[in-house]
């Protein structure tokens, strides 16, 4: 496992792509936004940055598998057990979306203010979003890179499933944003734990299928 | 006859829910009044679609131990019922709301979760739409049934729990079940719940019999 993980490390071709594609984002909200020459409200604030992190994380992801040539499938295939593959690919995308997230949280804060009163919340949250995004997105861009139209696939299959997780990030990062107490959205980080797991542990079941087709 | 008993007895509870929901005495209770009513044909068609969901992710689980394409066409048909039973369940629910709360639609927890769960499903019969080879048709969307489920799932019965709702059961509304559900309601809701549930089943049975027939009828044509 250590080793495909390392495998994937080194084929991070599409990272500067995807660094790239997070700071012009950015920049586009902050110039379409500097347009009214007004600080954001925070609710505003919060729904542009999850917008941002959603995309950014479907286009991420979305590589892992599509670009993934037949004949490194096949050596892949006959090398590791694929829930070695499943899991490296998760965690690799985790900390892919991770990187991608705090950097678009510093691009974002620089240009458009930083309105967080807890950041240590912020951040935590984050972190829980990047590997529930990180999980579901690598199972449904392995069943995308199955099918015909992959590109449109991913997103009509990848949007719907990552909005109860995203309904819970937002709500967090709400009251992150508010510097609410740690209480009032406990129970919501729970829940989010609870639905990584579910994703990540269905994923685990589900990927040695998917694979061998 | 004996294999299909349950048929009959949908027939019949669904008739009784038809008579009796509509005729029997309810509860007077203010803004619901008759609207109460919508109980026997809303709430049952959730349970139904749960039970044909769940039945649908069973073939699904069958289908990726022994792959025949029976299996398939059952999970298939299961799922497209449970769909027809969501989008039926909120069309009530929307009208509903439209003579209770004054809007086809509201901004609710609730709501919102059971339309984002049938875009889910509604990404399953794209899914199946865009594939050409059958076996591996029917093994992916196998697999994205199961994941469907298990993310759908949360949105009906444990996001909505979550926040306050204008939804009856829900953020300190008066649930059926409380108090106002009195017994003479119970006599129509259970019988129903099993005979929209027991319809669903039939359904999809029908509809898993139509397309295995023409499966076989297009199999002797390109013999």
């Amino acid at each position: 496992m250590q080793k495909d993980f390392r495998l994937e490390w080194r084929q991070r071709a599409a990272l500067n792509g995807m660094l790239l594609y997070v700071g012009s984002t950015v920049f586009v909200c902050y110039l379409s936004f500097s347009l009214r020459g007004g600080q954001l409200p925070a609710p505003a604030w919060n729904a542009l940055f999850w917008i941002v992190l959603l995309f950014s994380a479907v286009n991420a992801v979305a590589k892992g598998f599509l670009q993934e040539s037949r004949g490194r499938m096949l050596y892949y295939y006959t090398v590791v057990r694929p829930q070695a593959v499943i899991l490296a690919k998760i965690s690799y995308n985790a900390l892919l979306l991770l990187g991608l997230a705090l950097v678009a949280f510093s691009l974002y804060a620089l240009v458009l203010g930083n309105p967080v009163q807890n950041v240590g919340l912020f951040v935590g949250n984050v972190l829980l979003g990047a590997v529930g995004f990180a999980s579901t997105l690598t199972l449904v861009s392995g069943i995308a890179a199955k099918a015909t139209n992959s590109s449109t696939l991913m997103a009509v299959l990848g949007f719907p499933l990552m909005v109860p997780m995203l309904l819970l990030l937002i709500k967090v990062s709400k009251n992150a944003l508010d510097g609410l107490e740690f209480e009032a959205s406990q129970s919501s980080l729970l829940t989010l734990v609870a639905l990584n797991m579910i994703v990540g542990a269905v994923s685990y079941l589900l990927f040695p299928f998917l694979w061998r087709s | 006859m004996k294999k299909n008993w349950w048929k009959a007895l949908a027939v019949v509870l669904l008739l009784y829910v038809a008579v009796a929901g509509l005729l029997m005495p309810v509860p007077r209770l203010a803004i619901l009044n008759e609207s109460i009513r919508n109980l026997y044909f809303h709430v049952p068609m959730w349970f139904g679609m749960t039970f044909i969901l769940v039945a649908s992710v069973y073939y699904s689980v069958r289908y990726l131990r022994t792959p025949t394409p029976e299996l398939d066409i059952l999970a298939h048909e299961s799922a497209k019922t449970g769909i027809l039973m969501g989008v039926v369940g909120l069309a009530t629910g929307s009208i509903w709301a439209r003579y209770t709360w004054g809007a086809w639609w509201t901004n609710d927890p609730k709501l919102n979760g059971a339309a984002i769960a049938m875009l889910i499903y509604g990404a399953y019969l794209v899914l199946r739409s865009s594939f050409t080879d059958e076996q591996q048709r029917a093994r992916i969307s196998a697999i994205y049934n199961i994941f469907a489920f298990a993310t759908a799932m949360p949105l009906f019965y444990i996001l909505p729990r979550l926040t306050d709702s204008l939804h009856p059961g829900a953020g300190g509304n008066p649930a059926f079940a409380k108090y106002d559900l009195d017994s003479n309601m119970r006599l129509v809701f259970y019988p129903a719940v099993i005979g929209w549930t027991l319809l669903a089943f039939w359904l999809a049975q029908v509809a898993s019999r139509l397309s295995l027939l023409k499966q076989k009828v297009y199999e002797k044509q390109l013999a």
